[in-house]
């Protein structure tokens, strides 16, 4: 078929990074400078003057087709602090999520003279479609579809457990909860691996595990204890109410009880493993607020980090896109100086 | 529409699976009537058509196709699509009832026999709604629907989910002795569904049609036919484990026939990988495992016939983020090109394949179509089995939604001629 790879839709012709649709497809030497390039961003808060000039004059669209508040304020955050112009559009997902009306509306905002698209929709593939439907120039942005993938959560994620681990060989990494309708699991999943995590566990009821998730290469455990046990990095996931509404589960205690985390449960990990959640956090539900608020408990720093990662990711997309106009540009002027 | 004219094919690899016949040979019509088959026909005044190096095959039966008329949601007329049938070298096709308005009237069956007949390119047979609007609540007026030329009853891919409903549908149709058809899809199973439930979904994040879906709803569906002796036949199986089933009343001498679609023989899980939203069909390509069953299947016959599940969409339908994309293929254009890949490919002998395309799919349907019979109406097609075509140029129905539209496929319908008429001739 003709369709392009997705590696085609996330990379330039010479390898850098132009689109970030999803972990899957890209190289792990990218992953790597997502996370050095964050590096350097992180301190830019601390800062008196909270800006870089890189996204200077760039206009930056949240299009978001799924409410989600947090998500949104980190990444406007993140492109102002680049310099950018931010619009937010909190799209009704009822008017605007089929067909020819979302293309219409892409259309619109491409006359606007858009450099970027932060897309958060409910259906899964919703980036991977705009990123093939839009304009070229245009750099597409993943902030979560469908179930599919939360690449920018994964990459934040992966700042952080580099920050406190260090690096991934060797590591063993437990992701609990709702893995079946999260697309924060799946780019883990993906990102884990890709980086060379020694073990990466999904926790959960059968009720909450995708069918051949071990194709992922993630390790199956149905007990807390066993997903626990040695590990080096806990993942707790955000478990949404309305699963007890479709016989998913019995209800939030029972989950608490068998899947909870707890300081007790907490011993049978590695001594200086640390606890991340993507949040918002369910207190009691899927977590203990003492290990939420304990001192393995690393879910601030995720959120600190969150903005770095994201203004890495922006700048390496806009960058990477220079570089390629640049290029065409240089080839151009040479061409015509064949002729 | 043509007059019946005269015709004197000759000098055609004339192959009907129905007789096993393959031999080259000379075939006349006369009154619009095959009247024979044989070396060296002598037809005076009859037109003549020149099949040396052609094969000529009775016209192709299609068990399974949506049409855009009375419909909203899809595109075209039935003249285009009738049109794409001709050009592919089918003259019969089965129509599914879920039109809207639903075929569970005879206004609306009247409406689509009135306007297929005035097209004049295919025989449309349309399968009567089996409950009322589709609803599965109400029984539909089988008889009356059946003697308005409905030539089936089916509740299409709405599986009556009541069992006792199921159980009383059944009954009041072997009452008449309707053929019943089923998609078999269990509702709540499959609910939201898009994909296969299976890694590639899974990795995807889509919502998964698990295969259990289809083989609980095929096993609950088989228990009643069992019990009420209803005829019965299975649209677009799916998955090994219904091949089992199907092969296991087979063996118990239930009265069950059944088919898959062309792309289930050809394509699997992966081809909705990158979100390919052409792959996009109900119910889902599955493992590569289950394609290789339902192969075997139709090599042996247990499976009878290859449909093209044809499914004409507008180009906005697939325009959008995979889940919020319409399942379907529109697939009258390439029903017979992608068997003959199969063919070519050395997944199916050509004699079976061509039966699995003409006879056996009319004896499913209970139609006296699909063989070359002396004295009836021909129905045949002369095609090019040594012809190649990239299918996109010179498509004829009006979806474009085809995952082959720019894949180079053997063979061409030449001529094809349906109840007497030519409904299609090219160079």
């Amino acid at each position: 078929m003709s369709d392009p790879s997705p590696d085609n839709l996330q990379l330039t012709g010479t390898g850098r990074l132009r689109n970030f649709i999803g972990i899957e497809g890209l190289p792990r030497h990218i992953l790597e400078e997502i996370l050095d390039t964050a590096a350097s961003f992180v301190d830019v808060g601390d800062r008196a003057i909270k800006k870089v000039p890189l996204l200077r004059g760039k206009t930056v669209f949240n299009l978001f087709f799924e409410p989600s508040t947090r998500t949104r304020t980190t990444f406007e955050l993140a492109a102002k602090r680049l310099s950018a112009d931010v619009l937010n559009m909190d799209i009704a997902r009822s008017s605007t999520s089929k067909g020819e009306s979302l293309m219409d509306m892409l259309r619109n905002l491409e006359a606007m003279s858009a450099d970027m698209f932060i897309v958060r929709h409910g259906d899964s593939g919703a980036a991977d479609y705009i990123a093939r439907h839009a304009t070229p120039d245009v750099a597409i942005i993943n902030a979560g579809d469908g179930r599919h993938a939360h690449p920018t959560q994964a990459m934040l994620d992966m700042y952080t457990i580099r920050h406190y681990k260090g690096g991934f060989a060797g590591l063993k990494v437990a992701i609990i909860g709702d893995i079946l309708h999260s697309r924060v699991a799946r780019s883990q999943i993906r990102a884990l691996t890709l980086l060379g995590a020694e073990e990466v566990r999904v926790v959960a009821p059968r009720t909450l595990l995708p069918a051949d998730i071990e194709s992922m290469g993630a390790i199956v455990c149905t007990r807390l204890e066993d997903g626990l046990r040695d590990a080096d990095v806990v993942i707790a996931l955000r478990l949404q109410k309305e699963r007890m509404d479709s016989a998913l589960l019995p209800s939030e205690s029972e989950f608490f009880r068998l899947y909870g985390l707890t300081s007790e449960r907490l011993l049978a990990t590695h001594p200086d493993a640390i606890v991340m959640h993507p949040g918002p956090i369910n207190r009691g539900v899927e977590i203990a607020s003492e290990v939420a608020d304990g001192e393995r408990s690393v879910i601030l720093h995720q959120v600190t980090f969150g903005i770095a990662v994201r203004m890495a990711v922006m700048s390496m997309c806009m960058s990477g896109r220079e570089t390629e106009r640049d290029d065409s540009q240089t080839q151009g002027r040479s061409n015509a100086t064949t002729r | 529409m043509q007059p019946h004219a005269d015709l004197l094919i000759r000098k055609a690899r004339v192959i009907d699976p129905a007789t096993g016949r393959d031999e080259i040979a000379d075939l006349l019509i006369e009154d619009g009537r095959l009247s024979r088959i044989g070396a060296s026909l002598d037809a005076p005044g009859a037109e003549l058509f020149d099949a040396e190096g052609l094969w000529l095959i009775p016209g192709l039966v299609d068990t399974c196709v949506r049409l855009p008329e009375p419909a909203s949601g899809r595109t075209g007329t039935l003249a285009s699509e009738t049109r794409a049938a001709a050009a592919g070298g089918i003259t019969h096709m089965a129509a599914l009832p879920d039109t809207d308005p639903v075929a569970d009237n005879p206004a609306v069956v009247r409406l689509i026999r009135e306007r297929a007949i005035k097209a004049g390119l295919a025989r449309v047979m349309p399968i009567a709604a089996m409950t009322q609007g589709l609803a599965g609540s109400q029984l539909s007026e089988m008889q009356t629907l059946k003697e308005m030329g409905c030539i089936a009853v089916s509740n299409a891919g709405y599986p009556v989910q009541d069992t006792l409903i199921l159980k009383r549908c059944l009954e009041y149709a072997a009452t008449f002795n309707l053929l019943v058809i089923f998609r078999p899809q269990d509702a709540a199973l499959s609910a939201g569904g898009c994909a296969h439930e299976g890694p590639v979904s899974t990795r995807l994040g889509l919502p998964g049609i698990p295969a259990v879906a289809e083989t609980i709803d095929m096993a609950r569906i088989l228990l009643l036919v069992a019990e009420t002796g209803v005829r019965a036949h299975f649209h677009q199986l799916s998955c090994a484990d219904s091949v089992a089933l199907l092969r296991d009343a087979r063996a118990r001498g239930l009265p069950v026939t059944a088919d898959t679609s062309i792309h289930h023989l050809l394509l699997d899980q992966h081809a909705v990988a990158g979100f390919n939203s052409l792959c996009h069909i109900n119910p889902p390509l599955r493992r590569s495992e289950d394609r290789d069953a339902l192969l075997a299947a139709v090599a042996d016959g247990t499976l009878d016939a290859i449909c093209s599940q044809h499914t004409p969409l507008g180009a906005s339908a697939k325009l959008a983020p995979f889940p919020a994309t319409s399942a379907g293929i529109s697939g009258l254009d390439t029903l017979l090109s992608l068997t003959l890949k199969l063919v070519e490919d050395g997944q199916l002998p050509l004699m079976r394949a061509l039966d699995a395309l003409t006879q056996a799919p009319a004896r499913c349907l209970g139609v006296p179509a699909g063989n070359l019979e002396y004295g009836r109406l021909a129905s045949l097609c002369v095609v090019d089995g040594a012809a190649r075509r990239v299918p996109g140029e010179g498509w004829h129905s009006a979806g474009r939604n085809s995952p082959w539209l720019e894949t180079s496929l053997p063979g061409a319908a030449r001529l094809t001629v349906c109840e007497g008429k030519i409904t299609w001739q090219s160079a």
